[in-house]
């Protein structure tokens, strides 16, 4: 079972993991909004098109690399504030070995394979596109 | 001479002032690396949007190009900088 979704709207992380089943192993991630450097809102750009099927497609090629009951990626887009929720991925199996392999595979792989352009707004109200961080192809490369 | 829908995102469409256009493309421009040699040329928009063509990425009708992928009869050309999801 996959669930993607791309929302501006919070998601509530303990619905969204009971609604994947008792499965033997539920492995999760969430991401909030840091506010490194005075960071005071994030606001994400997105295809409004692709950036669902990417992350179709990157559920999928999990479900495809570990024995898994469930996939679930929701990531926010539009503007978003300091500490809020901004992504969360999860992978349900019946050990924990594919459940937590699942899931490191599907954020980093999400930070290199998926539409989504953040802009940050400093308190002093400048802004600046992030820059993709040195490293994170390379760790989405090591999954092959 | 093709027309194609361009569309832009994050600070490549801040650059070109618009989200998207339609494009009567000449026929010597082929692929995607011709697509951005050419937006580069053609205004002060384009050069400030495609003048570092290391730093575009682009999609070919909902799917990842290369610079080399031909561009003929594509309905859409979507071109971004390098994805900072997560």
């Amino acid at each position: 079972m996959i669930r993607a979704l791309v929302q501006h709207d919070d998601f509530d992380p303990g619905a969204e993991l009971a609604a994947m089943g008792a499965h033997g192993a539920v492995a999760s991630f969430i991401g909030h909004v840091r506010s490194d450097d005075g960071v005071a809102e994030l606001w994400l750009d997105h295809h409004p098109v692709m950036t669902g099927m990417a992350l179709e497609r990157l559920a999928d090629g999990a479900m495809q690399r570990w024995p898994l009951a469930a996939v679930t990626i929701v990531h926010r887009v539009g503007a978003l504030a300091a500490g809020e929720r901004i992504v969360l991925v999860a992978a349900a199996s019946a050990h924990r070995e594919a459940a937590l392999a699942a899931c490191a595979y599907l954020i980093d792989r999400l930070k290199t394979d998926v539409p989504l352009w953040k802009r940050e707004t400093l308190a002093d109200g400048s802004a600046r596109w992030v820059e993709p961080r040195e490293g994170d192809a390379a760790r989405a490369e090591g999954w092959g | 001479v093709a027309t194609v829908t361009l569309v832009y995102f994050a600070w490549v469409r801040e650059r070109m002032g618009c989200d998207s256009e339609s494009v009567a493309v000449p026929d010597n421009v082929a692929t995607i690396a011709d697509l951005i040699d050419w937006l580069a040329a053609r205004n002060g928009h384009g050069a400030a949007a495609f003048g570092d063509a290391a730093r575009i990425r682009a999609a070919r009708d909902g799917e990842m190009a290369l610079p080399g992928t031909a561009i003929a009869e594509a309905r859409e050309i979507a071109l971004f900088p390098p994805v900072t999801g997560g």
